[in-house]
């Protein structure tokens, strides 16, 4: 059983206590709605999304056996309820890669990057004279979130649960219903792809 | 019988495995020898550390105060149609 921060709170929550509930929402309705925004491509979607979530997580809390985290059950149940109403309201998903078909093909970086021999052709410049400063800087963080945002719906889905959530690869691949093998590359094209933004704004 | 050696390219697209330490063992070998050996290959993978540090210093996002009042005015509706708890004594 993983270690899960949130089980404490379940059972107060399913005792009908108000500040479990809103500790809950603060951990994790964000990143639901962030989730639901990329499965349906709809904020209106998204938030109705979230608030069907929670309500089936009152009524089903009983059932929640702890095979996964808390979280991971959650966010099963708001990919389900976002994807049936993305269908409803006739939209294509924009998250064909989280409903089973296979993830982009072709390398991540530019194969331009590279000679014939698969060696450098544009050696990376070096990011070691950077300051910290000047990567914390305000600038380089709205650089990095813009980049995020300018991702392919399940790549930045999987980005941001990895590496802002911290979630580990299996809670993902629970949670967004990907094989390990998926997610790994939805990982690596969206690192990558943030890397060269990162690159081309720093070098 | 020597392993090929591994290519910047591949280096550079088996790096996120690398780094989930899901590399078979053998590929593991042949990335490590590389880096070992190539100057830019250890500086894209240290910018790859960097840009997963970064990354993990944003913060998820707060609600709007609006949406969380929507999302508490759902659980205190499903609150009321719970059944009373048993009275203590």
């Amino acid at each position: 059983v993983p270690a899960d921060a949130d089980a404490e709170l379940l059972a107060p929550l399913r005792a009908g206590d108000e500040a479990a509930f809103c500790a809950l929402v603060d951990r994790h309705a964000g990143a639901m709605l962030r989730t639901a925004t990329a499965v349906t491509g709809s904020r209106a979607a998204a938030e109705e999304a979230v608030q069907d979530t929670w309500i089936a997580v009152l009524r089903n809390l009983h059932r929640f056996e702890g095979r996964s985290t808390f979280r991971t059950w959650v966010f099963r149940i708001l990919v389900n309820r976002a994807r049936t109403l993305a269908t409803r309201e006739g939209r294509t998903l924009p998250f064909s890669a989280l409903s089973g078909s296979g993830p982009e093909e072709g390398p991540a970086l530019s194969p331009a990057q590279f000679d014939a021999a698969g060696g450098w052709a544009i050696r990376p410049a070096s990011w070691a004279g950077l300051p910290e400063d000047r990567l914390l800087a305000r600038e380089s963080m709205d650089l990095l979130r813009a980049a995020i945002e300018a991702l392919p719906p399940a790549q930045r889905t999987v980005l941001r649960l990895r590496d802002v959530e911290g979630w580990s690869a299996e809670e993902v691949c629970a949670a967004l219903q990907l094989t390990p093998g998926n997610q790994r590359v939805l990982l690596h094209r969206a690192r990558t792809g943030i890397r060269t933004r990162l690159d081309e704004y720093l070098a | 019988m020597g392993e090929p050696d591994m290519t910047c390219q591949e280096l550079v697209e088996t790096i996120t495995d690398y780094l989930e330490g899901t590399l078979e063992a053998d590929d593991r070998r042949r990335f490590e020898r590389h880096l070992h050996v190539c100057p830019d290959c250890r500086e894209y993978l240290a910018q790859m550390r960097t840009t997963v540090r970064l990354t993990g210093t944003l913060r998820s996002d707060d609600l709007s105060p609006a949406f969380r009042k929507r999302l508490l005015d759902a659980f205190r509706g499903w609150r009321r149609g719970q059944p009373d708890p048993p009275a203590a004594g």
